[in-house]
């Protein structure tokens, strides 16, 4: 599985709108175009956390608003391990 | 930060007060206890001619003591009369009935708190310690 597969399995439980899951780009934002309230952002970063087994800080939490920005701070988490 | 200064900063007053007593508190959780007086308002309503506490009242007793006074201790100082804070999410099921009168006691232990939101595991219990409603309760300081 790719990590944008991997990451659309993370995202499932909290988008109301599947429809829009299914067309998931780099460019898809977290919050306009899927619909995740930000309370439930912090359970996808938790979860994103175990899945990888990274920790990501407030700095990476600030920048994780779409599927491109969250792409690159899982791999810059994993470039460190 | 003592007991007495996360009851006195707790943003709430009556009629919308649920907070007598932090029994104990730690980073991992806290217990705490309220007692419902039968001239509370919603009793009057709910129900009519049989008063009984709603869920609704239950779920924000739990809220309060097991989810904003856990986080006022674990900002630590950070909480002040301009923080706005909100209920994120509950998930509840409701055991017995609590009537006018019971004091209850509420179990919260801490499932994570990160980036400003605080989830927890919450009990309440009666006078009898049975448990009357548990679940899951989560809240986010905005700003």
């Amino acid at each position: 599985m790719n990590k944008i597969d991997q990451l659309k399995e993370i995202i499932k439980p909290y988008v109301p709108n599947r429809e829009r899951l299914e067309h998931l780009t780099p460019e898809t934002d977290f919050i306009k175009d899927l619909a995740i309230n930000s309370a439930n952002l912090v359970d996808i970063i938790l979860d994103i956390e175990e899945q990888f087994e990274i920790t990501i800080d407030n700095d990476g939490m600030e920048k994780m608003m779409d599927v491109k920005s969250a792409l690159a701070i899982i791999d810059e988490e994993l470039a460190k391990k | 930060m003592t007991n007495q200064e996360i009851l006195d900063n707790l943003p709430y007053s009556k009629p919308f007060h649920f907070v007598d007593e932090i029994v104990s508190i730690s980073e991992n959780g806290v217990e705490g206890t309220y007692f419902f007086d039968e001239t509370l308002d919603f009793y009057k309503g709910h129900f009519k001619h049989n008063p009984v506490t709603p869920g609704v009242i239950l779920t924000e007793t739990m809220a309060q003591i097991g989810v904003v006074s856990l986080g006022i201790y674990l900002l630590n100082n950070k909480f002040s009369k301009n923080s706005v804070i909100a209920l994120t999410s509950s998930e509840i099921e409701y055991l017995k009935p609590v009537y006018p009168n019971q004091k209850v006691k509420v179990i919260s232990e801490k499932i994570y708190f990160r980036f400003n939101k605080l989830k927890c595991k919450v009990s309440m219990v009666n006078e009898a310690s049975e448990e009357v409603c548990r679940g899951t309760i989560a809240g986010m300081i905005i700003s």
